[in-house]
């Protein structure tokens, strides 16, 4: 479905990925993990195309995705869920939903995907008139993964959804993954909570300071000396 | 004295609601250069003289072109819509990224640029639409028709406007793009193109403002001198992009010149607003409804 060939990309004179090379198949959930500066968040914006790579190609679907303007991408059915969630915090719930339908072809159905969406997340529909900004970083997830589901996405990007949360929140949100997983959507997420990600996810990557360094599946990543050693402290 | 205070009560009274009568027009003026402000965080020096030239446009076409004003009055809208696209085209988006200093020194060059125009092209003679409305009394109160006229005109301009930011994916879209521009892109919008849509809204209330205007004002040239800086000092003390803040404001000025007005000249009116405003900067520099930060 996605595929990152020799791809570079950076900001300004600051190069973040080298040589990047990735696939995503259809149906398949895939995790990329590493260190903090990795590149990893570098990755997903390269991807939905906040940043432009400096070389290489990527393509979703068969389509190139470099050669598309950055807000068509989302029309190739590429949903970025960015870090930090991004919300529009003085935008009510509602609003925040609306602006994941603007695009011609999700705006006809608005109303079917706000019912799906309310479906996954019924204390969405509690708080929709809510201030997105005033609600728990929980709440405020759910809300930005509900954001990117209102385009009707074929990928879903999700980047660090555990960051800044509480544990039992956390847990709460790898459920959630594990049931977007379960509704056929593909999912490419990005963490720094190995363990749990690993155990979501059907492939990950490793990225060290803007390079792959090693890809297997769960079960590989989960037995391999350098995640074990580096990311999982046994 | 008793005879009176009943005078006085009635010109009071009718001071008020004039003062109600001018906010009306004056929040609807605020409200344009509001919403440039608070979505593509510049300001337009120049925007009252938009709604100058769309007063000319109306006085054209109803005076020389002999055009109905109530058909001539969408046309002139579109007008000055077409010219804020423009000027957000030609003079703002390649300066979207520069200081705000330069922003301001070209849209206040674009400003000199239309009055000048205006002169050379129509000359300095005051013009007026030759249409006389009707004075309304009501009990020992005077009220002018153009006035009632312009205050429902430009709630009604002001209800759609509210109408369209609210229910429309636009116009959500509008809301949205001041509180996290770089991620527009991901929800699928072109930022261009909603920067360009704002700025053409922003003009079409210019070109409201300026039918409402045409019909109490004689137009000239420098016409925009008499309502442009109260327009920004509205802005100012509402807090600069804030709608609802404006709001309010249009109608604190409105009241304060037209009851300064009762009690001497209307020209001490205005002295009262500029001074209630240099008052209200020191108290509230960030204006009447400042976001707490």
């Amino acid at each position: 479905m996605l595929e990152l060939r020799s791809v570079d990309a950076g900001y300004g004179s600051f190069q973040a990925l080298f040589d990047v090379n990735l696939d995503v198949k259809a149906g398949e959930a895939v995790g990329v993990i590493g260190p903090n500066g990795a590149g990893k968040t570098t990755l997903m914006r390269v991807i939905s195309g906040l940043i432009r790579p400096l070389r290489g190609s990527i393509r979703m679907e068969r389509v190139d995705v470099v050669a598309t303007p950055a807000h068509r991408i989302v029309s190739l059915g590429i949903a970025h869920v960015p870090e930090n969630r991004r919300l529009f915090p003085r935008l009510s719930v509602d609003d925040n939903l609306k602006m994941g339908a603007f695009m011609k072809e999700a705006r006809g159905k608005y109303a079917e995907r706000l019912d799906i969406v309310f479906e996954l997340f019924p204390r969405l529909k509690e708080r929709r008139h809510q201030m997105a900004g005033t609600m728990s970083g929980g709440e405020q997830q759910m809300c930005a993964i509900g954001r990117a589901l209102m385009s009707n996405p074929k990928l879903l990007l999700l980047d660090e959804p555990s960051a800044g949360l509480a544990p039992v929140v956390v847990q709460q949100v790898f459920q959630l993954v594990k049931r977007i997983r379960a509704s056929g959507l593909t999912v490419l997420i990005v963490e720094q909570n190995v363990q749990q990600v690993l155990r979501v996810v059907d492939r990950a990557y490793l990225i060290e300071a803007g390079t792959i360094r090693s890809s297997g599946t769960s079960a590989e990543m989960l037995a391999s000396d350098t995640v074990k050693e580096a990311y999982l402290g046994v | 004295m008793q005879a009176f205070l009943d005078i006085f009560d009635i010109y009071l009274l009718e001071a008020v609601i004039n003062g109600i009568l001018l906010g009306g027009v004056l929040a609807l003026l605020a409200l344009g250069l509001n919403l440039i402000f608070g979505v593509i965080d510049v300001t337009w020096i120049c925007y009252a003289e938009l709604v100058m030239i769309g007063m000319y446009a109306m006085y054209f076409m109803v005076q020389y072109y002999g055009i109905s004003y109530f058909i001539a009055a969408p046309f002139t809208i579109l007008l000055v819509a077409i010219l804020g696209a423009l000027l957000h085209y030609l003079v703002i988006a390649p300066l979207l990224t520069a200081p705000p200093i330069n922003q301001l020194l070209a849209t206040g060059g674009v400003l000199f640029v239309l009055q000048s125009f205006a002169t050379v092209a129509f000359g300095i003679d005051f013009r007026n639409l030759g249409i006389r409305l009707p004075v309304l009394a009501f009990g020992d109160m005077n009220f002018s028709y153009a006035r009632l006229l312009s205050f429902v005109a430009a709630l009604v301009g002001m209800v759609a406007v509210y109408l369209f930011m609210t229910r429309t994916f636009t116009g959500t879209a509008i809301r949205a793009i001041s509180q996290d521009r770089q991620i527009m892109a991901l929800m699928g919008v072109d930022t261009k193109r909603i920067y360009i849509i704002t700025s053409a809204l922003g003009g079409a209330l210019a070109g409201l403002a300026a039918c409402l205007l045409v019909l109490q004002y004689d137009v000239h040239p420098f016409v925009g001198l008499s309502f442009g800086p109260i327009t920004f000092l509205i802005c100012v003390l509402g807090g600069l992009g804030n709608f609802i803040g404006g709001f309010i404001a249009a109608f604190v000025f409105a009241e304060i010149i037209s009851l300064g007005g009762l009690f001497s000249d209307l020209e001490w009116g205005y002295v009262l607003a500029f001074a209630f405003f240099i008052v209200m900067m020191f108290i509230r520099p960030a204006g009447l409804l400042a976001r707490r930060r």
